[in-house]
């Protein structure tokens, strides 16, 4: 038999607070370097910040612990509640991509958490970002609850909250050099491994020293010159942004060819310059092309042009480099 | 010069609009402006796909084929022989 007590009618009601510990902040660096990179995880369901009442607002977030503490680090001094969504650790924008946060979700959030019974007002203020998987209307049919799209940014729902506007500032993304420095660590730790693998074989299989730190060089100006310089590098396109730094960081390598190996025959010097010259850009741009995922304006349709466009390139150019550079290398 | 980003797949019927602004309020990237109580469509190339105003249209006057706007996530798909690429970040 059921034992009827023993089912709670109220839903558990977790608390939270706006203040951010160093566990927390220890945690969000964890995650800027991808350790454990799925593991950064709120509970899903809903909690109390503040001493809030049925009528208070209720803001919705994603259960990635970075999304979760940069929306209730901003509500210093708001009484309200805060709907986690189970997006499976993924932050807003990424999740309403894969509409984990999305219209199903947040129906079934608000009925596992009995919100309609928390609250007497029936507004939901979502993360802007949260709408390329969030249907308003259908969530308003589907729950009755309205939904209000708050600004991109948590920081500015302080001025929101006073409003309820969100000024076409707050509307609009960035990608701010501090946004684009903020991704270099991620990247920088996902290749060095298999860079520094490559470069040992460079350094004993490829005459020595220079080979390899053109390995090294490709990844440094790939992960982490190219996001700062992003929006200065010539033309639109990542591929050929990345062709421009690359020919920029080949430079040194191709000239040190003649410093170095001043007894070459002109060919055999012209040769290794142009092999580095060659290698070196097409390697780049590749990494600087796979940078589009990280960015916060690039299109489906834009980025596919710009494969099909550019990987062929990079293809030939770097095929004929390294041929050229084993080939001037070896053969004397 | 070569601009993969010059062409996207959104389009807009203003016909069909209602004036509700939605698409305003979704659009991280000022795509929409109110005038005259209909959305123009104002700057059209800065559309990303990332589909928040069609989802978000209720009278259906807005068509994106949205999608990953990542060539990690193509390149994986294209690698596993898939059509539909996923975001594999985690």
């Amino acid at each position: 038999m059921i034992n009827l007590d023993s089912i709670s009618t109220r839903p558990k009601m977790n608390v939270t607070s706006s203040h951010l510990s160093r566990e927390n902040h220890w945690d969000h660096f964890l995650a800027r370097v991808g350790y454990q990179r799925n593991q950064h995880r709120v509970e899903p369901g809903l909690y109390a910040i503040g001493n809030p009442t049925s009528s208070s607002p209720v803001f919705v977030s994603a259960n990635y612990t970075l999304s979760f503490d940069a929306l209730r680090s901003n509500l210093v001094g708001v009484d309200g509640y805060i709907l986690v969504l189970d997006t499976q650790g993924i932050n807003v924008w990424c999740a309403a991509g894969k509409k984990t946060f999305g219209t199903e979700e947040i129906v079934i959030r608000i009925a596992a958490t009995r919100l309609a019974q928390v609250v007497s007002q029936r507004v939901l203020i979502l993360p802007q970002l949260g709408a390329p998987g969030v249907s308003a209307h259908q969530v308003k049919q589907r729950t009755g609850f309205k939904v209000e799209y708050g600004p991109v940014r948590a920081e500015d729902l302080p001025e929101y909250l006073r409003t309820h506007t969100a000024t076409p500032a707050m509307r609009q993304v960035n990608f701010s050099l501090r946004d684009r420095f903020t991704l270099i660590p991620m990247d920088l730790i996902h290749l060095i491994l298999p860079t520094l693998l490559v470069a040992l074989v460079f350094y004993f299989l490829l005459g020595g020293l220079i080979p390899a730190l053109a390995v090294l060089a490709v990844t440094i100006s790939g992960t982490t010159l190219f996001p700062i310089l992003l929006p200065w590098l010539p033309s639109h396109n990542f591929s050929t942004k990345g062709f421009f730094l690359g020919f920029l960081t080949a430079l040194p390598f191709g000239f040190s060819v003649f410093f170095m190996h001043p007894t070459w025959t002109w060919y055999h010097q012209t040769g290794l310059a142009l092999g580095y010259l060659l290698a070196m850009p097409a390697v780049i741009a590749f990494i600087c092309l796979n940078f589009t995922g990280s960015s916060t304006f690039t299109s489906r349709t834009g980025v596919r042009r710009e494969m099909f466009a550019c990987i062929p390139a990079m293809a030939w150019s770097f095929g004929a480099g390294l041929i050229m550079t084993i080939v001037f290398a070896f053969v004397r | 010069m070569f601009d993969a980003y010059a062409v996207n797949t959104l389009t807009y019927h203003e016909d069909a609009c209602n004036g509700c602004a939605m698409c305003v309020a979704v659009c991280p990237h000022s795509v929409f402006e109110m005038q005259d109580r209909k959305a123009q469509l104002i700057r059209p190339s800065a559309c990303m796909e990332c589909g928040a105003c069609q989802l978000n249209c209720v009278t259906g006057a807005i068509a994106v084929e949205s999608g990953v706007g990542c060539a990690s996530a193509m390149l994986w798909a294209a690698l596993r022989g898939k059509t539909e690429a996923e975001c594999n970040c985690g």
